[in-house]
């Protein structure tokens, strides 16, 4: 699974050749350090561990220090490992977004969603609510309806869909069409939006 | 430069277009495409919003046809544009021109400026 980490600087959208106006957001992948090479003789798999983003020495802990040491780097932010890439890297290589993706290859961005606190079923879990203000009708307009039946159970079985924090998770889009890449700035545009804030992390991956 | 607009300058194709402002008179030139043929069509009337940066830059312009007020939304990067002509410098006093769709007749007229 090549990969690459990066941070998403935000949207735009593009006209694409048949003239269609196409919805897109611009990451700045890379570029990453390998920080460690796991083969098959040291650990039974093959995978590469990426470093991105700078960070201070003061907030990281000794070991991570010692660790990105090893690589010739300073402290970094996150750091992702990827199984059986194959690049030939060594510790301490950089990698770039060119060497993973080219144009119209097919990726998944993987990213911490934004956060939308506590919210009710119909925001979370698209509940449809009652739809009718009217025929009896007060306040519940939003409100979740039955959650179960009465002295037999006698409980609320568990998974059960209700109000309660909303986003912040990890989210995975896949399927996401690569329409350019730009290694002089380290920059890739890709079809569609991709989960978080401007600046948060992105994991691209094939 | 940042980042987006590093990416617009890069991807889109740069067509240059007489410079006009909200209020002015203008025909679009817009091509469109029916199946294989292409053809010209011209949208007249009066531009009424301008908004956004770079490549998602987009213009308003708005008509009355048969007595009923029809707006178009262009985007200034689309390939389908294929001229804009001012054809009227309009003397107004706001960028954003909604008042004129709550107006009719002699009252939707604009100003013209001399240039």
């Amino acid at each position: 699974m090549n990969g690459i980490i990066g941070k998403k600087v935000g949207m735009t959208s593009i006209f694409d050749d048949a003239g269609r106006n196409v919805a897109c957001t611009v990451i700045e992948a890379g570029p990453c350090v390998v920080t460690q090479v796991k083969t098959d003789d040291t650990d039974q798999y093959n995978a590469l561990q990426l470093a991105y983003g700078e960070k201070k020495e003061k907030s990281s802990s000794r070991q991570l220090v010692g660790h990105f040491k090893a690589a010739g780097v300073g402290p970094k932010t996150d750091v992702i490992e990827f199984r059986d890439m194959n690049l030939a890297k060594a510790l301490g290589d950089t990698v770039t977004v060119d060497e993973v993706f080219v144009e119209g290859d097919l990726c998944a961005a993987v990213g911490t969603s934004k956060g939308k606190g506590f919210q009710g079923v119909v925001k979370r879990h698209n509940f449809k609510g009652v739809n009718d203000a009217t025929h009896g009708q007060h306040n519940r307009q939003r409100a979740p309806g039955s959650i179960g039946a009465a002295s037999y159970p006698a409980r609320v079985f568990k998974g059960m869909r209700m109000a309660g924090r909303d986003g912040g998770g990890r989210v995975t889009v896949k399927n996401l069409r690569v329409l350019r890449v730009f290694p002089e700035r380290n920059l890739i545009l890709v079809k569609g939006a991709v989960p978080g804030p401007k600046g948060g992390t992105v994991i691209l991956h094939k | 430069m940042d980042a987006i607009s590093f990416v617009q300058e890069q991807v889109s194709k740069k067509k240059e277009f007489p410079k006009f402002r909200a209020g002015d008179t203008v025909v679009v030139d817009y091509i469109i495409t029916e199946g294989e043929k292409s053809r010209i069509q011209q949208f007249r009337g009066d531009v009424i919003q301008i908004k956004g940066e770079g490549s998602t830059k987009t213009f308003t312009v708005r008509k009355i046809s048969n007595s009923i007020g029809v707006e178009r939304i262009f985007p200034m990067s689309s390939p389908s544009i294929d001229n804009v002509t001012i054809v009227k410098n309009g003397k107004v006093r706001r960028s954003r021109l909604f008042y004129l769709r709550d107006r009719v007749g002699k009252k939707a007229r604009i100003k013209e400026r001399r240039v």
